[in-house]
């Protein structure tokens, strides 16, 4: 099951021409580019290991692929996303996230049934990944 | 990338047409005055004194890379040409100046997205324990991406005498990103010319990636006086015709002395007048002075200069260090 999160999430893969251009979008915004890459991909997961600072004062997206490249080779099995910061006052929050990397095979999500009481069902989610311990679960 | 980017130029070539794609032939006059190159090489002829040989340098580059992209359009050159440059010369001959406008010219011709300048010393890359080194350079290099990298004394990175030095590691890295982001950033190497020499001597990675060298020679006494009155001009100052006199003189016996840093010398001798100038229309401040008053510097100004005594001359204690400061 493809993994749906974040912009562009149902275009096919985006190259390193069109990562290039999106960051260069944010940057010439006044946003700041981060890379960030994670084995966990629930969907409120929302904090991702963070690959390096984000790049406050870079003014070429090319170091935003040299970033993702970079990353790519240490954790290549795992998601990759770049995420677009806003400081801005009454912003201060991420304008852009996208998904550059993703594992060669995605289990997908199972849903967790939990009995209440009174015959209460709560529903959650939970990917089929994360039963592996971290570092073992996607190949 | 660039391998499946080359692979897709191919398929291009085959399948397309490659005469539709491709004009026939290209107005290089033209496209000469449409990239904005010839401003560049105007304001630098008009706002930079001397350097004949580096303005020369200059326009044969900018002819270079402006032919060398008719030719990528016209489908007869693929490579992106090497753009490393290494600016030698003593200081103060307008080698960050150059460097400025040299990005400039690369923006304008295409070579470089972004066209700015990041100047960095050995302090900006090299770090102080394992492991600091690898991440600052990268940072630096990444900032630089899109425009030109200006190495200020670039042969300091390179220390024999320690060989546990941090300053291999930058190197090798710097050498790394030349090669593989060519596309991405220009790296321009500066500093002295037999310790740059040597610098390449040791580091034959440099050498080889490095096309252009461009020397700055150093300015002759009549260049000097001519940026002397620019640089006072700049700040609507002038001099009196007895002071012009004796700035030359002043630059004839700087000339000998030690540490002399070329235009960089005579900045600070004017600071100084000026200092000199403010002082005594100070201590004469009985009758009211006049805007000519205020603008003028006197003989006088100058010829309090130690240069014109004799002995260690004002500057001698900074210039060694001064140089980053450009």
């Amino acid at each position: 099951m493809r993994l749906r999160q974040g912009q562009f999430s149902f275009l096919p893969d985006l190259s390193d021409d069109d990562i290039r251009t999106q960051a260069q979008y944010a940057i010439d915004n006044g946003w700041a580019v981060s890379v960030e890459y994670t084995d966990d991909p629930h969907p409120r997961n929302t904090y991702w290991e963070m690959w390096g600072h984000p790049m406050f004062d870079n003014r070429d997206a090319a170091a935003v692929v040299y970033e993702v490249n970079e990353c790519r080779k240490e954790h290549g099995g795992k998601y990759i996303r770049v995420l677009a910061f806003d400081a801005t006052h009454g912003w201060e929050s991420v304008r852009m996230s996208f998904i550059v990397n993703r594992p060669k095979e995605e289990p997908g999500f199972r849903v967790v049934r939990q009995e209440a009481p009174g015959r209460v069902i709560r529903y959650s989610v939970e990917s089929y990944a994360v039963r592996e311990p971290e570092g073992h679960r996607y190949g | 990338m660039t391998e499946s980017a080359t692979y897709t130029d191919e398929i291009a070539e085959t399948s397309d047409d490659p005469v539709e794609a491709r004009p026939s032939s290209i107005d290089l006059a033209s496209t000469f005055e449409e990239s904005g190159v010839p401003e560049i090489l105007r304001e630098l002829d008009e706002t930079m004194i001397g350097l004949a040989p580096v303005k020369r340098r200059l326009r044969e580059t900018a002819a270079l890379l402006l032919v060398d992209k008719a030719r990528r359009e016209m489908g007869l050159a693929t490579d992106t040409p090497t753009l490393h440059m290494s600016f030698t010369g003593n200081p103060g001959t307008g080698k960050t100046t150059v460097a400025l406008k040299m990005a400039g010219l690369l923006h304008r011709l295409g070579y470089v997205r972004k066209g700015h300048l990041v100047t960095v010393t050995r302090d900006d890359l090299v770090g102080q324990y394992i492991g600091h080194t690898a991440p600052k350079t990268k940072e630096v290099l990444k900032k630089a991406m899109g425009g030109v990298l200006f190495i200020d004394e670039a042969y300091y990175l390179y220390r024999p005498e320690n060989e546990r030095d941090y300053g291999q590691e930058a190197i090798e890295i710097l050498l790394q990103v030349m090669e593989n982001n060519r596309d991405d950033l220009v790296v321009i190497l500066a500093g002295y010319e037999d310790r740059m020499d040597r610098f390449f001597e040791s580091n034959p990675g440099f050498r080889s990636r490095i096309a252009h060298h461009i020397d700055f020679p150093d300015y002759g006494d009549t260049e000097l006086l001519q940026i002397s009155e620019t640089m006072l001009a700049e700040q609507n100052y002038r001099f009196d015709a007895e002071a012009k006199a004796l700035m030359a003189k002043y630059i004839e016996l700087r000339r000998k002395q030690p540490h002399f840093a070329n235009a960089r010398s005579i900045r600070n001798a004017l600071d100084r007048a000026r200092l000199r100038q403010a002082n005594r229309l100070f201590s004469h401040a009985t009758v009211p002075v006049t805007a000519d008053d205020l603008a003028t510097i006197l003989a006088d100004d100058l010829r309090a200069s130690r240069v014109f005594t004799m002995g260690v001359p004002d500057s001698a204690r900074e210039s060694s260090t001064e140089e980053n400061k450009e």
